[in-house]
């Protein structure tokens, strides 16, 4: 079943969005369809919940969540942030701006991080950061490649500090899944920007996109109050990152399944199976 | 002139009663010592008084002050030989970051500093201590250099923050930035990082990962400036002193945390008052942990500091 995925479906639907720029190949379907997903393509895509997003992602029934218990508190003695975490919890049904686990996309195995946008504006304070740092050490531990989601408004300014540190402690601990030659995807998504565009989301070894996403370091807003000019139309989108090196590949959400499974294939026959098996 | 803090007035005009006082004394050439000992020694009561019990905001005011040292002024202070080197092979050269080498004593050195200006003219061509991302990238290059030249790495932190601007973000500013977060942490070579007035977010991050971390006394760190943070809270800009209140920005608050590991003194009224006495504090204490730093294996190095990186943060 996974050899059809990928001999026909899968590398079409991926074909299918490069359309737009590079010439068509005979893989791709009618015409029509591929309008749409031009169409598709330009349109920001919405913004949705980690739940919903591990459900699109991965196989069903696979998922096995880590760290369900962790839950912030106040460290800083922040004017009413237990009543913000309280009503973002309430609000999300989740205790935490991120999800992470372990699961499989097509039968393939991997670490998984997933950013809730709507958690407090998916700022990254402690848990953020220590539930991506025991994901990252748990693909190191399980030699499993690590796939995080990010979607965040940047550190989480009620934790000061500590917020600012998370991201020095998932970049070191990247630093270390890199040394053991495991791979990590990095799918940047509405809106991606602050502590986390500094820190994690620029780091993977392949940095994939969802269209018309914002990502940077710093808010639109903030650059306009700064350089005291409005900015020009589609600055900080993925295509803009894209095109100025930033991002590997934009893909539509609909291909996003069928791509990470791809790259997750490539890389699980890549390495010393290449070099010790002999060449045509 | 140095312009005095509007908590310093009454120092300032303390200060100027007893070289009034002095100035009568002799011109009508009457004995006035004693009441000059009396006011000199309640001056230096009170200057303990208000520099001791300084709030957020002050500090804020201080580790912000125009007159405060700047990373050249130690640089020439601390190192001999010392050798800027420019840019980051790749777009260009970022004023805001100074990279060299020199000696600490006798030992060789790299040395990674944002630079403030100390005058509009140097803060232009310094863009105000913000840097861009080949600021970042030169600052790693060096970095990486003094690892393959096993030379020890200090970094001295002062700035606002990464620049916000349209060309920063053109270039990369956010990949500069985690870039150098994840090669810091994995470099075989010791690190000693201290703030030296302001330490603005990611932007200061970016030189902060290390292996031993200190502020000067009045110095502060935080995710966000106090003006940011108000803005954000209550739309008001100037409400910054409030904000700065709730923050925990303060040297003494950021030991407490545990993110960093020792508080350098400054003289009574801030570094200014006598950048010698700063300069002999921080060299003994690079000295210090660099003759500890320096016995650890690099696997013993790396281990530490990542664990030291690991361990911050709360959760219930």
């Amino acid at each position: 079943m996974l050899k059809d995925l990928f001999n026909k479906k899968s590398y079409i639907t991926i074909n299918m969005y490069e359309g737009g720029r590079s010439p068509i190949s005979n893989a791709i379907k009618p015409e029509d369809k591929l309008a749409a997903h031009t169409a598709k393509e330009q349109k920001k895509t919405e913004r949705i919940s980690a739940r919903v997003r591990i459900r699109t992602i991965i196989d069903e029934g696979s998922f096995q969540e880590y760290d369900t218990d962790l839950e912030a508190w106040n460290p800083l003695e922040f004017p009413d942030y237990p009543q913000k975490l309280a009503s973002a919890m309430a609000a999300t049904d989740e205790k935490e701006a991120v999800i992470t686990g372990e699961g499989k996309v097509l039968g393939m195995g991997c670490v998984i991080g997933v950013m809730n946008p709507s958690f407090m504006m998916g700022s990254m304070g402690t848990v953020v950061g220590e539930k991506l740092t025991r994901a990252i050490e748990k693909a190191i531990e399980k030699k499993l490649p690590l796939i995080i989601f990010t979607a965040s408004g940047g550190a989480r300014m009620q934790e000061g500090i500590l917020s600012l540190m998370q991201m020095a402690k998932t970049s070191a601990a990247l630093a270390r899944l890199a040394e053991e030659g495991i791979l990590y995807i990095a799918v940047l998504t509405d809106p991606t920007t602050g502590g986390v565009t500094a820190s994690f989301a620029m780091l993977g070894d392949i940095i994939l996109a969802e269209p018309r996403a914002l990502i940077g370091f710093a808010g639109p807003r903030v650059i306009e109050q700064t350089i005291k000019q409005r900015l020009p139309e589609g600055f900080q989108r993925s295509e803009f990152l894209m095109e100025k090196g930033f991002v590997d590949k934009i893909v539509i959400r609909e291909n996003l399944k069928e791509t990470l499974a791809a790259i997750l294939k490539i890389h699980s026959i890549g390495g010393e199976h290449n070099v010790s098996s002999p060449r045509i | 002139m140095y312009h005095h803090l509007e908590f310093e007035k009454p120092i300032s005009e303390l200060e100027n009663k007893i070289v009034d006082l002095r100035k009568f004394a002799e011109e009508n050439n009457i004995d006035l010592n004693n009441e000059v000992n009396i006011l000199t020694r309640r001056l230096e009561a009170m200057k303990k008084e208000i520099y001791s019990g300084l709030n957020p905001w002050q500090k804020v005011r201080l580790a912000r002050l125009q007159e405060r040292p700047k990373a050249l002024d130690y640089i020439q202070k601390l190192f001999s030989d010392f050798i800027e080197l420019h840019g980051d092979r790749y777009y260009g050269d970022d004023g805001a970051i100074i990279a060299g080498i020199g000696m600490l004593s006798d030992i060789a050195v790299t040395v990674i500093a944002h630079q403030k200006g100390r005058d509009l003219e140097e803060n232009l061509s310094r863009n105000f201590g913000m840097p861009h991302p080949e600021g970042y990238r030169k600052a790693l290059r060096l970095m990486k250099q003094a690892e393959k030249f096993k030379r020890p790495i200090i970094t001295l932190i002062d700035t606002p923050g990464a620049y916000c601007g349209l060309e920063a973000e053109e270039r990369g500013q956010g990949e500069a930035i985690a870039s150098n977060l994840l090669h810091l942490s994995r470099l075989k070579t010791p690190i000693i990082s201290i703030v030296i007035g302001e330490g603005g977010s990611g932007g200061a991050l970016a030189l902060g990962i290390a292996d031993r971390m200190a502020m000067l006394e009045h110095s502060i760190y935080s995710v966000i400036s106090p003006e940011g943070l108000s803005s954000i809270l209550w739309k008001d800009s100037s409400l910054a002193q409030r904000a700065a209140d709730i923050m925990k920005l303060t040297a003494q608050d950021l030991l407490q945390l545990k993110v960093i590991d020792a508080i350098i003194q400054e003289p009574l009224g801030g570094a200014h008052r006598d950048i010698q006495v700063v300069t002999e504090n921080m060299r003994e204490y690079l000295l210090g942990e660099l003759r500890i730093l320096s016995r650890h294996s690099p696997q013993v190095l790396l281990d530490t500091r990542y664990e030291k990186i690991r361990s911050i943060g709360a959760w219930k």
